[in-house]
């Protein structure tokens, strides 16, 4: 997958968004904030569908906007696939037609529709007007329809908030198959960790339209300050560890990152694999000896890079080191006083638990 | 006494040029009034509704004063062709084409305005430029907007009577429609050819009526409840 460079400096007139961001789209840039932190506004200045008061946007290489030069490149010439919230599929055609619409105006390669359709599992839809399918269904027809007009760049505007809860994660997976089979660079615009960690591979956090965070999802992750990752149960760490072995008696999976081991549930790839680890804050428990007979397997060494505490809250946050990567710790402000935790200790950090990330 | 068929097929005529005529000029109109924001918008809009509020005759009168010789658009039309406007078939168009521009324009912008900017903004990130978003998605989803213009303006020349007075006359063959050769055959007491031309004139609306209702309703049917 090649890396597409999103180079853009915008001023968007009364909401004022600016950003003045390099963006490696190296598949999946997540963008990451709540409501009106101008995160559909940036795919919409990106797609066209608004121009910038003043400013510069460059794509690839190519100018898309230049305020100074004059430039505005109408969206119809833009070759973004763009995904809305509310799937916007043309109500007098069919899923069909909705999709031979894109298909006639793609200006790259032909995309193989039986791929398409295979992969969104759409062929039973085929004939169904818009008006009769539902939610989720929407969506994946969006999605197909955006992928049949063979875009350079994927927007989605958060392509789960139409479909039902249950829903959500059989659609996550056919986009995470999408993004897999189809390589295309995507901005990806959600507001829940679960999504961004499962797709995106680098993340912005946009707040009152400004960016605060804009770096590798291991990293922003790991960023005690930022609210956008640190509140709410979802707050946790990714880290990137190699399969070493796996133990078929027990059904377990042995991963090393850095100097540190790991092992999780279930037989995972194969030696020599990269596997993306989700570690969740909650469940990281922090000792300053080594525990014994205890029943958690996973216990690394780690070092207390930060704490932040907020007096408000029973809950402190605690970033750690361990084998070269961050990992966040939420104890209680009462634990974290009887431990007498300080930046710069040596800990072990008991994981209760740690999940892949389907990759 | 046969039925006047030279009216009959003069006004439907009339109807037919008035209805294609208005729907292409009404188009861009309707197009302009439900997408500006200028606050002159407004006044255009007002003066597009005019001819619902004010008498034929009145209407009429100012089209006979415009369209003179000597009036504002009577002398470029002369200028350009050499004949009068007034008592003539395109005079008679074109009085039909004002007199009946709301008919046409507001159904169409209600159906514009419909569509909403979502459908047309999705059409152009899948590479269709402005005139394809228009043919392909546009007019297909303002069908029934057009149905509607359509038959109201058709219906609305039909039955044109006051302006007609005005500024046609009673040209046989040229501005002689049934409304007027109906108003005559009584003004002379001549009750059989009144009625002729009336049965006819009733049979073909409501025939035209059903057709287009039946229509609407399998439009309806296939584009789904509220579209």
């Amino acid at each position: 997958m090649t890396p597409l460079n999103i180079e853009a400096v915008l001023e968007l007139g009364n909401f004022s968004l600016q950003i003045s961001e390099q963006l490696p789209v190296d598949g999946v840039l997540g963008v990451l904030g709540g409501n009106g932190a101008g995160k559909t506004s940036l795919l919409r200045l990106l797609a066209g569908l608004e121009h910038p008061h003043s400013g510069r946007l460059e794509v690839d290489g190519v100018c898309w906007f230049d305020s100074e030069r004059g430039i505005a490149l109408p969206t119809h010439e833009r070759r973004v696939g763009m995904v809305f919230q509310d799937a916007r599929l043309f109500p007098h055609l069919s899923v069909a037609g909705n999709l031979d619409f894109a298909a006639r105006r793609a200006r790259g390669p032909a995309v193989p529709r039986e791929q398409v359709l295979d992969t969104l599992g759409l062929g039973p839809l085929l004939n169904r007007r818009p008006a009769a399918l539902s939610g989720g269904e929407r969506q994946r027809v969006a999605l197909a329809r955006a992928l049949m007009s063979a875009p350079k760049l994927l927007l989605l505007d958060e392509p789960l908030s139409a479909a039902d809860m249950g829903y959500r994660g059989e659609l996550l997976s056919y986009l995470h198959e999408v993004i897999g089979s189809f390589g295309l660079p995507t901005v990806y615009v959600a507001h829940t960790l679960d999504e961004m960690t499962r797709l995106a591979r680098h993340l912005l956090v946009l707040r009152g339209g400004k960016c605060v965070a804009n770096g590798r999802i291991t990293e922003v992750l790991a960023q005690l300050d930022l609210p956008e990752v640190s509140q709410g149960h979802q707050s946790g760490a990714v880290i990137e560890a190699t399969v070493a072995a796996h133990d078929a008696t027990y059904q377990l999976t042995h991963l090393t990152f850095g100097d540190q081991q790991l092992s999780v549930t279930g037989l995972m790839g194969t030696p020599g694999d990269q596997l993306r680890i989700r570690i969740y804050a909650t469940d990281v428990a922090i000792a300053t000896r080594r525990p014994e007979a205890i029943s958690i397997r996973n216990v690394l060494t780690a070092t207390v890079d930060g704490i932040r505490v907020d007096a408000q809250l029973p809950y402190a946050d605690v970033l750690l080191t361990s084998g070269g990567h961050p990992i966040r710790a939420r104890l209680t402000r009462a634990s974290l006083d009887e431990l007498g935790l300080a930046e710069g200790q040596s800990v072990f950090a008991l994981l209760k638990a740690a999940s892949l990330v389907s990759d | 006494m046969g039925i006047e068929w030279q009216a009959l097929a003069l006004t439907a005529q009339l109807a037919a040029v008035t209805t294609g005529c208005l729907l292409l000029l009404a188009t861009p109109l309707a197009w302009w009034l439900a997408h500006s924001a200028r606050p002159w918008a407004g006044w255009v809009e007002a003066v597009v509704a005019l001819p619902l509020v004010l008498p034929p005759t009145v209407m009429g009168f100012y089209l006979l004063l415009w369209f003179a010789p000597d009036g504002g658009l009577g002398s470029l039309w002369f200028n350009l062709t050499g004949g009068p406007l007034n008592f003539t078939f395109t005079g008679l168009v074109l009085a039909s084409m004002v007199y009946s521009l709301p008919f046409a324009t507001q159904p169409l912008q209600a159906a514009f305005a419909g569509i909403g900017p979502g459908i047309l903004e999705a059409g152009a990130t899948l590479g269709a430029s402005p005139a394809d978003r228009f043919l392909r998605l546009v007019l297909p989803l303002s069908r029934r907007g057009y149905l509607t213009a359509g038959v109201l303006t058709f219906a609305h020349t039909l039955g044109e009577f006051g302006v007609v007075l005005m500024i046609g006359g009673n040209i046989p063959g040229e501005t002689r429609v049934v409304s007027v050769a109906l108003y005559e055959a009584v003004e002379t007491l001549d009750y059989g050819s009144a009625h002729r031309l009336a049965g006819v004139l009733l049979a073909f609306s409501f025939v035209v009526l059903l057709l287009v209702y039946g229509l609407n309703r399998r439009l309806s049917f296939r584009l789904g409840p509220g579209i």
